[in-house]
């Protein structure tokens, strides 16, 4: 459903925004050169025929050529999909496993210095925006220390169709400043989730009750409560990962990290198409699936919900 | 809607206001930048965008403070086009903050329209509308906020869309953010709709839109105008993005976002100020109006601390 | 024993020296752009065909010095007007085995010519090409052409064979799919280096070919290329040690590379100048508040402005001191460039005042400038500091700016030249000022192919007639006569405003070294690292 719709506006773009005849061919085509591709194109075929094919071709994970690149989109999109994911994945990780401990800290120790300073923190994350990151990171690592490399991807190995940066130093060093600049953000909302979270579930009744039982404090606090937050926390962690994805189209931009979204954004800028409409229904299919890995990990962490659903 | 107006002024929220040092830093820094901004075209001290009073030969001047190059007519320095740099952070906040609530009152409206409409209308509408909340949902805003600029970019000829740039960025980033009031409303509507007040209305005929106006829509008001504080900042923010990506707005009209943007070639080559200066008054805006969300939240929903 | 074992270390630093040649040398550079592809035929620009040319080769060739010297043929001669003979190198190899000979010239030609390419007009230049034997070919021209071999020099040749077998025998297209699309990704020329990766924007890289016919200064082994958009990016990473070679290098950023250790500034002429043109011949400017009429048919407007630009401030402020304030339309490189009419017009905006008072527009008037964003060293800041002169005349300008492809599609002549007033900038191809006489000053004539690029059609007979003249003048001293009577007619008419040449910008490492064409080509065959 949701992916349909998402073909369905990827389509549409494709089909109605600005004329792609004018984006491809040069100044002195003439005319009946551009009908001509028009035709061969297929974009005289009435509207639901032009839209099944693209279904139809979607699924198959065809996506037309490139109008800027002359090659095919699912090419291109393979080929930038693993630095998108290497750069997510360390990024997410960043976050999960600075920002959770930081939220169990501070919604612990409430009243300490350093969780004063954790929540400051975490309002000057939220407010500084991920570019500006970006760019003073680059000033003060990259170009006053001269510490890190200010682009791309570094030395990059092939393994298979699988490019990866992940085997060299100069790959290593190249991540470090991309993956930590898209990973503050989400390492903010995170630990503020979590702080939230856990704030609530240990003031409910069966907390107290625990403490009443008279449970080990650290017992309490990590069996009990740690447990029931991580539900929601991995419902918007999941959701987060998807964003991050997103957010990380700012991020490479900046860093010049050769990405999808590094393609999407120039895709913005030509006006190509098939580009842009496969970016999307792309990401929208990394959705589909990450909500279904969600739904999938709630059965293993929350055990009424398999009740639940078996009954059902 | 008055109650709820009285109610806050005369108590808790003066009184936790006056409590919190932060806070009131906060208010102000607010109420200085908005106040300032909005009346930029008299307290600036020159208009950068009348072409008749800027000076190439005034190009790239540093701030005040650097005794040999510094003009003392120009406090944060220039930029590359004899720009002074404190009125174009001055004018571009404006712009900036203008767009940010323009933005955050259309999904509010929106967000607060098909929240009531969801919550008091029968389950095939509310169905209906979550479905979409959900599709919405499953996009981050500033993905759907590229998306719809790069169609208008695509559809408006090029002149054209530098003069619609604005209303494009309060549309793309407007109704990326009308879920959250949706859902909210519509929680709260569909709690208020069992009550006996609205079924003793309802009974009496009075018509559903005067239900939903006079008895629920006061009721949401205060979780609704929380979230708003909230989103204004990620408003700013977002607009600020995509003006940085080159998607927003352009350097005729500049926003914070387009100053940091242009700033941005310079910033290695020593002339930081093009750059820095917007930069820190867009975090200072950002964070403030955060500040100020924050401790709304926490008062008005004393259930978290 | 200690002067063996003096001995013994430099014999052995010799012979570490003599084996440095052999070892691996890696050149790391950077533009801010990719080329969109490796089909040597699909777009004709000049960063794309510099590029490429590493790869593939011409019959003729420039050298560092822009002389035209042979390279795929051997020798050429124009026995009639209208007809080439040209000889072609023999023994030399495509990178994956491949003959050549006269089969891939004529093939190459045919290639240019199909559907995709951008090399249409150059290859339409020959009417007909017949092979001789297996090393000679004949080309008919429509006309005499004495340039031809000026214009071959970007006409690549691909292998025939080669071509065949991978089904890309027709210029690669936008159609997508593999079909016909191989030679997007795949190169294989004749030149010094052989593509032996390539991701599209990301990275291409390059591999010494061990069999080329040439023998070039470099001793590079492997060059690989970065696409750096963003201007500070590429200096950055330039001053950081990750690249060897950047260029464009923004203008601000000269100082800082001078100061920083390891790092130089690689500037030079360019022989183009840059200039703003009007429309002064349409009866209504299409971009203006002004109706029913077109103030800038009057002389007096264009002295006004001519006066109101502060080319000096330009100069110190926009290009940091990097450019050379003009008043021609050539550069001092160019052949019939006067040194006496090159002084800009005066700044004094008071007269322009005046003038524009005279003229009926004591308040100024509306209008538009198109100015491309990405084509001309700070192309879009020019336009914008020229519209705050002009604002001080009362005239407003709007800048319409755009990237160089939208700003061509809407000024040239296949869009009517729809323009008011536009910066541009003109390196004439053949170094000659007969080359700006026909394609700036003369008034606009399609079948006489003059006045192409004159996009606001000043028309001047006199200066038609001189341009005639200076085509067949073979005196030097009357021919240079006869240009600066052009020129000064132009001047005193103000045509045209030049404002200056722009800078060759590029940034090296110490130890690299290059040579630095004038047209801004880098070309591998001239980079020697220590």
């Amino acid at each position: 459903m949701v992916m349909l719709a998402v073909a369905f506006i990827a389509f549409s773009l494709f089909r109605y925004v600005g004329n792609p005849i004018n984006n491809m061919v040069g100044q002195d085509t003439s005319i009946a050169e551009r009908e001509e591709i028009r035709k061969q194109l297929g974009l005289d075929d009435p509207f639901f025929v032009q839209f099944g094919n693209f279904v139809i071709d979607a699924v198959h994970g065809e996506f037309g050529s490139s109008y800027r690149h002359r090659r095919p989109v699912s090419d291109l999109l393979a080929e930038r999909l693993p630095a998108t994911l290497e750069l997510s994945f360390f990024s997410g990780m960043i976050a999960l496993f600075i920002g959770i401990p930081m939220g169990i800290y501070t919604a612990l120790n409430r009243k300490s210095v350093l969780s004063k300073i954790f929540m400051t923190l975490s309002l000057i994350g939220v407010s500084l925006p991920t570019f500006l990151i970006g760019i003073l990171f680059i000033l003060f690592f990259g170009v006053i220390l001269q510490w890190l490399p200010t682009f791309g991807r570094g030395e990059v190995v092939q393994v298979g169709w699988w490019s990866t940066g992940l085997l060299t130093i100069s790959g290593w060093k190249a991540l470090i400043m991309p993956a930590v600049t898209l990973a503050l953000f989400q390492m903010t909302l995170i630990m503020r989730l979590v702080r939230a979270e856990m704030l609530e579930v240990l003031q409910t009744d069966f907390i107290k009750f625990a403490r009443a039982r008279g449970l080990p404090t650290r017992s309490v606090h990590f069996r009990h409560a740690l447990k029931n937050t991580l539900v929601p926390v991995i419902t918007i962690t999941g959701l987060q990962f998807g964003s991050i994805i997103a957010f990380a189209i700012i991020t490479e931009s900046v860093f010049q990290w050769p990405g999808m979204g590094l393609l999407f954004i120039q895709a913005i800028h030509e006006v190509d198409i098939p580009v842009m409409a496969a970016y999307l229904v792309m990401i929208a299919l990394f959705f589909v699936v990450i909500n279904l890995i969600v739904d999938i990990l709630y059965f293993f962490v929350d055990p009424r919900l398999r009740v639940d659903r078996a009954a059902v | 809607m008055k109650n709820t107006i009285a109610r806050a002024a005369d108590s808790d929220l003066w009184y936790s206001f006056r409590r919190s040092p932060i806070v009131m830093i906060s208010a102000v820094i607010t109420l200085v930048i908005v106040s300032t901004s909005l009346l930029a075209p008299w307290v600036a001290p020159h208009d950068p965008f009348n072409l008749v009073s800027i000076d190439l030969m005034d190009a790239s001047l540093p701030p005040v403070w650097y005794a040999d190059l510094g003009d003392s007519r120009f406090l944060l320095g220039t930029d590359d086009q004899g720009r002074d740099i404190l009125s174009t952070i001055l004018y571009g906040s404006r712009i900036s903050l203008i767009i940010g609530m323009a933005s955050v009152t259309f999904s509010l409206i929106l967000g607060v329209a098909l929240g009531l409409v969801s919550g008091y209308g029968g389950p095939k509408v509310d169905a209906f509308i979550m479905r979409i909340a959900d599709i919405q949902l499953s996009f981050p805003a500033i993905l759907i906020a590229l998306l719809i600029d790069g169609v208008a970019r695509s559809i408006l000829p090029r002149d054209m869309h530098d003069q619609v740039a604005v209303y494009v960025l309060i549309f793309a980033i407007g109704i990326s953010g009308w879920v959250q009031y949706a859902r909210t409303v519509r929680g709260s509507t569909m709690v208020e709709k069992s009550k006996e007040y609205v079924q003793a209305a309802q009974v009496i005929g009075v018509r559903p839109i005067a239900i939903l106006w006079r008895h629920i829509l006061p009721n949401v008001m205060g979780p609704v105008l929380v979230i708003g504080a909230i989103h204004l900042a990620i408003a700013i923010i977002t607009e600020a993005t995509l003006s940085f990506l080159g998607v927003g707005l352009p350097p005729t009209t500049p926003s914070l976002g387009t100053l940091i943007r242009v700033g941005n070639d310079y910033l290695f080559s020593g002339e930081w100020w093009i750059t820095i200066f917007p930069g820190i008054a867009l975090v200072l805006l950002a964070l403030s109006v955060n500040l100020l969300g924050d401790w709304l939240r926490d008062t008005l929903n004393p259930k978290i601390q | 024993m200690k002067t063996f074992t003096k001995r013994l270390l430099a014999v052995a630093t010799l012979a570490i020296l003599a084996a440095s040649p052999l070892q691996a040398k890696t050149f790391k550079w950077a533009f801010q752009g990719d080329v969109q592809s490796l089909d040597p035929h699909a777009l004709n620009e000049t960063f794309t065909m510099g590029f490429m040319g590493n790869v593939y080769e011409a019959l003729s060739a420039y050298t560092d010095d822009l002389e035209l010297v042979p390279a795929l043929a051997e020798s050429w001669s124009n026995p009639e007007p209208s007809k080439w003979i040209i000889k072609l190198r023999k023994g030399v190899k495509f990178q994956e085995g491949g003959d050549f000979n006269a089969d891939d010239v004529i093939f190459s030609w045919k290639r240019c010519l199909s559907e995709g390419s951008d090399m249409k007009g150059r290859a339409g230049l020959i009417k007909e090409m017949k092979k001789i034997d297996d090393y000679t070919v004949e080309a008919i021209t429509p006309s005499p052409n004495p340039i031809l071999m000026q214009e071959m020099a970007w006409l690549y040749i691909m292998d025939k064979e080669w071509s065949i077998e991978h089904k890309t025998a027709e210029t690669t297209n936008v159609k997508g799919g593999e079909e016909g699309n191989y030679a997007n990704m795949h190169a294989n020329g004749t030149g010094p280096f052989i593509i032996t990766d390539r991701q599209p924007d990301v990275k291409t890289i390059f591999k010494r070919n061990e069999n080329y016919w040439g023998n070039p200064k470099t001793n590079i082994t492997e060059g690989i290329f970065t696409p750096v958009k963003q201007a500070a990016t590429r200096v950055a990473a330039l001053i950081s040690g990750e690249l060897d070679l950047i260029y464009p290098v923004p203008v601000q950023d000269w100082k800082r590379l001078e100061k920083a250790s390891g790092v130089k500034p690689l500037s030079g002429p360019e022989a183009r100048t840059i200039f703003l043109g009007m429309d002064s011949s349409r009866d209504e400017l299409l971009y203006s508040n002004i109706k029913g009429k077109n103030p800038l048919k009057d002389v007096r407007v264009r002295k006004a402005f001519a006066h109101a630009l502060n080319l000096e401030a330009i100069h110190k402020k926009v290009m940091r001191g990097a450019s050379t304030p003009a008043g021609l339309l050539v550069a001092p490189q160019v052949n019939g460039f006067s040194e006496a009419l090159n002084t800009p017009y005066s700044y004094d905006p008071e007269l322009s005042k005046k003038l524009l008072a005279e003229a009926g527009y004591p308040d100024g008037f509306e209008i538009t400038i198109d100015c491309p964003n990405n084509r001309y060293v700070n192309d879009e800041k020019i336009c914008q500091a020229a519209a705050g002169m002009l604002a001080k005349i009362g005239v407003k300008v709007e800048v319409f700016a755009q990237p160089k492809s939208k700003y061509f599609a809407k000024v040239l002549a296949q869009n009517n030249y729809d323009t008011s007033f536009y910066l541009l900038g003109w390196t004439p191809g053949s170094m000659d000022s007969h080359n700006v006489l026909i394609n700036l000053l003369s008034c606009q004539n399609k079948e006489k192919k003059m006045g192409t690029f004159n996009f606001g059609n000043y028309c001047n007979a006199e200066i038609d007639a001189l341009t005639d003249k200076v085509g067949s003048e073979t005196n030097p001293a009357k021919r240079q006569a006869m240009i600066d009577k052009a020129f000064k007619i132009a001047k005193d008419e103000v045509a045209y405003l030049p404002i200056h040449q722009q800078p060759l910008s590029w940034g090296v490492r110490d130890g690299v070294s290059v040579s630095q064409r004038a047209d801004n080509v880098l070309d591998l065959r001239s980079v020697v690292l220590q």
